[in-house]
């Protein structure tokens, strides 16, 4: 069954055409990488997904779970099962963790005409998903990211997805800053989340080393705005072998 | 005496921005005394969220070691105007916290005037005001020291949330120093809802109301810190943001 399904997608921000033609399908129970070289569009890609304000899209066509996803706004997205893990996760003061994902989620469940979890309900699923990812409960009493380490940042975002439950998580460079050990604990909770035949995942990543924890399915080399090679695991091998240049070539 | 009770006009200083047409039916406000006698302390919460024009002034006198807090919250009328004149003897404390909220038509403002008359006193103010569509939210504030008030420590802290381009902010916190010894803090700035905490939030799930609601409750809650009444003035706040948004 396909979860996305993207064609021939323009897009640019600030006027600047950076998107030009990217199409890409994936399907339920798959994991995608998109590697690429810096300023092909790879965080464009992610931004678009999510409906970030200026990034437009001006050709082309995206459908997510057979609904027309361009069409919805930035919240009904994410209502609808859309996650995006951002590489710089920003930091809300004065808004806990705690608050803010309640929140959220209670908003995504009304939505699908689902009761909101209460107080306690919630603090329980958060504790379970803190604890899968290694993240100390306390954090999440904390303001949003708010003094979090580059590292601490990137697993509450695996801990907000753990949480929030996504059909597709789009995950931007969650590999940047995070130590090897982190980078264990964020694989594997990748898995243990999104590894599953009604979800799917799509990482964005300049290096190799995240997919030895999280296998890909498929991997895409992004170059210019598009797609230029397909392949399976190995192509990213052969990528960080040789470079970009000679196998987006 | 007569002057005092003319209509101020917008020379005035301390009603540039003021409301007069709303004020006009209000006038002459007469001064509230508030004294308190040496190591005396007392906690002030004011609530102003009705929709009935509201114009207070309030004259306190702190003797040595005496330690006053108030806190405001103005939201919900055409006009409203807390006007103080605080007076710190030796080693007296004034805390001093203000919410202000203004949807459109809504003209909201603080004026403050905070001497210290003695040595050793300690004078802190936050004032977080939000203003939407047509809103005008003010705050002038004065900090005067007076010669011979050494280790004088005051700070304010304004801040001003615009949630539309045609919103108003007036900030104008002002330090007048005439002692040596002084420690004297104030920060001022206006500004909008961070845009990519926004769209952090939706793509959370939270629909942009909810999330603007999260953000300026932070931002409001800021002067409400410590007061008495934190509780039931931030619950105030949140219904008045509410009905704001």
């Amino acid at each position: 069954m396909t979860l996305l399904s993207i064609e021939n997608l323009h897009a640019t921000v600030a006027d600047k055409p950076i998107l030009k033609g990217l199409s890409l399908t994936i399907g339920a129970g798959e994991v995608h990488a998109i590697m690429g070289p810096n300023g092909a569009g790879k965080s464009t890609l992610g931004y678009v997904l999510g409906g970030r304000p200026g990034y437009e899209v001006t050709e082309g066509s995206v459908e997510f779970d057979g609904q027309d996803l361009l069409a919805l706004e930035p919240f009904e997205r994410a209502a609808a099962g859309l996650f995006l893990g951002f590489q710089y996760p920003v930091e809300i003061p004065g808004v806990s963790f705690v608050q803010f994902l309640r929140e959220s989620l209670n908003s995504q469940r009304r939505s699908r005409d689902l009761a909101p979890l209460s107080g306690g309900e919630f603090l329980k699923l958060a504790r379970e998903k803190a604890a899968l990812l290694g993240l100390d409960m306390e954090m999440l009493k904390r303001p949003v990211n708010v003094g979090f380490s580059g590292g601490e940042k990137k697993r509450a975002e695996m801990v907000q997805m753990g949480i929030l439950g996504p059909k597709l998580a789009v995950l931007d460079e969650t590999d940047s800053g995070l130590d090897i050990d982190a980078l264990r604990v964020v694989g594997d909770g990748i898995n243990a989340v999104m590894r599953a035949p009604d979800k799917a995942v799509l990482l964005i990543t300049h290096y190799q080393r995240l997919l030895d924890y999280v296998k890909p399915d498929f991997v895409h080399v992004l170059a210019g705005g598009r797609i230029v090679r397909t392949g399976g695991p190995e192509l990213a091998l052969e990528l960080e072998a040789h470079g970009y240049e000679a196998v987006a070539a | 005496m007569s002057q005092a009770l003319a209509l101020p006009t917008r020379r005035d200083e301390a009603f540039r921005y003021a409301d007069l047409a709303s004020l006009a039916p209000l006038w002459p406000v007469k001064a509230e005394q508030i004294v308190l006698g040496a190591g005396e302390e007392r906690a002030v919460a004011i609530a102003h969220t009705g929709d009935q024009p509201l114009a207070r002034e309030l004259v306190v006198e702190l003797a040595a070691g005496a330690k006053f807090a108030l806190h405001l919250l103005g939201a919900g009328t055409a006009y409203g105007r807390f006007s103080l004149t605080v007076t710190l003897g030796e080693g007296a404390e004034f805390t001093f916290g203000a919410a202000q909220l203004a949807a459109s038509g809504q003209t909201l403002e603080v004026v403050t005037r905070v001497i210290h008359a003695a040595p050793d006193a300690i004078s802190r103010q936050t004032v977080r005001s939000v203003a939407a569509n047509k809103g005008v939210v003010n705050y002038l504030g004065k900090v005067l020291v007076e010669k011979g008030a050494d280790g004088t420590d005051g700070s304010q802290s304004v801040r001003a949330m615009l949630l539309d381009r045609t919103a108003t902010a007036n900030a104008k916190p002002e330090l007048e120093i005439h002692a040596d010894d002084v420690k004297c803090a104030h920060g001022c700035a206006v500004g909008e809802l961070d845009a990519n905490a926004l769209f952090y939030m939706a793509q959370r799930g939270l629909p942009p109301e909810l999330a603007k609601q999260l953000m300026l409750q932070a931002f409001v809650a800021e002067a409400f810190v410590g007061a008495e009444d934190e509780e039931a003035l931030l619950e105030a706040a949140l219904k008045a943001l509410g009905d704001m948004l």
